[in-house]
């Protein structure tokens, strides 16, 4: 229901002997009721960005506000979030059921209501039948679904999931995941997830915020994100298996343009392939960094040639990774491919799946034919 | 669970017996000497068989003790009264102070944390007798000398290092999520502490409660200088007992006894509490 806006967040530990700069100059604007979702990998930042938000972490530099009012200064009972713990971070001497209803206790709500609240939430994420359980004798799945459960049970500005389904089985993951999205839809909630799960964050987020080393890479629709990577670290992060990287050398001439890749293969394409914008762009160096998406890759002849190192189906796709020039390029086809271990193979690739990044500062320079 | 044969049971019932008889055995043993006369104590052979008489109870709790060289007056029962009100006060004032300075140690980093922390500490290192002389002029002038204030104020050096120390561990050891999710929920941070920190810290801090009283209980040099007879606890008082025609055996067995009965109680009620603490447990994750 708010507007959240991080702006220039820096966060730095400090301690005696060292100094650890976690969080960058972070920009982020989530829009009322918008779900984003933080994505990362595993120490760059992510739950310290949260815990700012929340008021555990003191902001180094920068500033945070919700529905227009500056909240990094207050207290974190004042900031009107609602967090679910990594750790799950349940109270021991509660049962499940009243861990999740006492945010509720503090805001005074009548017991009846409560525990209308506290039930449906509980059914919501299956968790019904352990309420009056003690969170040392549920598994940690349950307690993960009962932290999820005492973060979403409660009227918030803002709703800070972290990693709320780590724990669970991907069938449940499944289910849930449409459940909870339905609830943050219906009850217009504004939400940051943090999770490792693509997944997941392409199925709930509307946005998502991708942060490598403190700094944020690029925010963008899911869509988005895979279609048209703003540098070499989120083209390589996003999708599975992980985009193929190659460093190219460049050779634009009268009627086409050439992407020499180390190991002696070449990619050759008619200039027409590319937009004239790209032509200039393009015209001017000579080293890049060349992007292939493994769906991307078309198998048979083409002109990345090399040996099959293994060829797995795996019931809707085939894995087919393939020596060129002495790295492994993966590739993945929808259809049933048939290889051996040492057969000899080609890849080719259409213009329109080139990712092309600036060799030095890893920036994208175009996408698919067109600029980036 | 019971696989042990039941050989296996009885060895280990004989071995608990006499393990539980070597550590037991002194207090036994001063628990016979209480209920016999000074002659029955110091008979050659010593034997397990007399008369039981209740002289030196009524002695310690009538005030009056008769030697072989007369009758003497006897301050037993104000000194244990001394005993309980110094260590429970001691005690429960380093509780109100401790406690809320153990939580600040543990969660919050503040300049000078950990040299305010170790200095508290170091007074428990520190020899009594290096600050009781300067300490007793100071009370002199400050006319804290006999006075159970007094007192309460010096046994702070024996019962906050403590009690800060031990519950600064076991708040440390708490998950500082649990109360961050409470804060959340939109609760003070003093409702917090009250709330989630404390109660989830309780066996730490009877523990530690405990064994500060304990401390406080055995003092014996503090006391010693620092006060005369009508504020000195049983420790002291005991000295009483060695008179000028010998050494009264069997009433200090008594008073012995009287004067554990106090701490027995408390670590009787505060065990009990302990294993429910930690019984609640698993304050993991
Ligand atoms: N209290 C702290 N003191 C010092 N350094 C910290 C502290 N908390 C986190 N860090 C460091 O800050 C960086 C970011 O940590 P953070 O917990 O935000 O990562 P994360 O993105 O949530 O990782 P994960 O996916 O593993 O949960 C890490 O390098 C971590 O070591
Ligand atoms: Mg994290």
């Amino acid at each position: 229901m708010g507007e959240l806006v991080l702006s220039k967040l820096d966060k730095v530990y400090r301690s005696k002997r060292t100094s650890v700069h976690a969080v960058k100059s972070f920009d982020l604007t989530v829009k009322p009721g918008e779900i984003v979702a933080l994505l990362g990998s595993s120490g760059c930042g992510k739950t310290s960005t949260l815990r700012m938000i929340a008021g555990f972490e003191e902001v180094t530099s920068g500033s945070i506000s919700l529905d227009g009012r500056v909240i990094h200064t207050l207290s974190p009972s004042q900031r009107g979030v609602a967090m679910a713990f990594e750790a799950y971070s349940l109270y021991p001497p509660l049962t499940i059921g009243e861990n999740i209803a006492f945010a509720l206790k503090a805001a005074r709500l009548p017991a009846a209501q409560q525990q209308i609240l506290v039930k449906n939430i509980a059914e919501m994420l299956e968790i019904a039948g352990i309420l009056n359980r003690y969170p040392s004798s549920v598994s940690g799945g349950q307690q993960q679904r009962a932290s999820l459960g005492r973060a979403l049970v409660r009227k918030a500005s803002l709703y800070l999931l972290d990693e709320p389904m780590g724990q669970l089985e991907p069938q449940l993951r499944a289910v849930l995941r449409g459940r909870i999205k339905h609830f943050l839809r219906e009850n217009n909630c504004t939400t940051i997830l943090v999770t490792h799960d693509q997944t997941e964050a392409n199925a709930l987020a509307d946005r998502i915020a991708v942060m490598e080393g403190g700094v944020l890479q690029q925010y963008a629709t899911p869509a988005e994100l895979k279609a048209r990577p703003a540098n070499l670290f989120t083209g390589a992060f996003i999708g599975e298996p992980p985009m193929n990287i190659f460093d190219a050398k460049i050779t634009a001439a009268a009627r086409e343009i050439r992407f020499d890749i180390e190991g002696g293969v070449s990619l050759a394409y008619p200039v027409s392939d590319f937009s004239p914008d790209v032509q200039r762009l393009i015209a001017g160096r000579r080293e890049v960094a060349l992007g292939i998406r493994p769906h991307a890759f078309h198998i048979g002849n083409g002109a990345l040639r090399g040996k099959v190192i293994s060829c797995q189906w795996l019931g809707d796709q085939t894995h087919v990774a393939v020596d060129i020039g002495g790295r492994t390029v993966v590739s993945v086809s929808h259809a049933r491919v048939d290889k051996q271990p040492g057969n000899e193979i080609g890849l080719s690739a259409l213009a329109a799946d080139l990712h092309i990044f600036d060799a030095e500062t890893g920036r994208a320079v175009a996408h698919g034919g067109s600029p980036a | 669970m019971d696989h042990t044969s039941t050989f296996e049971r009885i060895l280990r019932g004989i071995l608990l017996a006499l393990v539980v008889l070597f550590f037991m055995f002194p207090i036994f043993w001063i628990l016979l000497m209480s209920f016999q006369t000074n002659e029955s104590i110091l008979r050659m052979p010593p034997s397990v068989f007399f008369t039981p008489t209740f002289d030196n109870y009524i002695a310690l709790v009538t005030g009056e003790m008769r030697t072989a060289a007369g009758s003497l007056q006897l301050n037993f029962m104000q000194n244990l009264w001394n005993s309980v009100l110094l260590s429970t006060t001691s005690v429960a004032v380093a509780l109100v102070l401790g406690v809320p300075a153990a939580y600040a140690f543990a969660r919050f980093k503040f300049r000078l944390g950990e040299d305010i922390a170790f200095t508290l500490l170091s007074f428990r290192f520190a020899p009594p007798l290096l600050v009781l002389l300067p300490l007793s002029l100071y009370f002199k002038s400050l006319g804290l000398t006999n006075t159970y204030i007094g007192l309460i104020w010096v046994y702070q050096l024996i019962c906050l290092p403590l009690i800060l120390w031990i519950v600064r561990g076991y708040f440390e050891d708490l998950s500082p999520d649990i109360e961050h999710a409470h804060r959340i929920a939109g609760y003070s941070w003093f409702q917090t502490f009250r709330k989630i920190a404390v109660p989830l810290a309780l066996p730490g801090i009877a523990a530690a409660g405990l064994l500060a009283f304990i401390f406080s209980w055995n003092n014996f040099v503090f006391a010693l200088v620092l006060a005369s007879a009508d504020k000195q606890p049983v420790t002291v008082g005991a000295l009483a007992f060695v008179t000028a025609s010998g050494i009264q055996y069997g009433q200090i067995a008594a008073a012995i006894v009287m004067s554990v009965i106090p701490t027995f109680v408390l670590a009787m009620f505060a065990q009990r509490y302990l294993v429910e603490g930690l019984s609640l447990g698993a304050v993991k994750g």
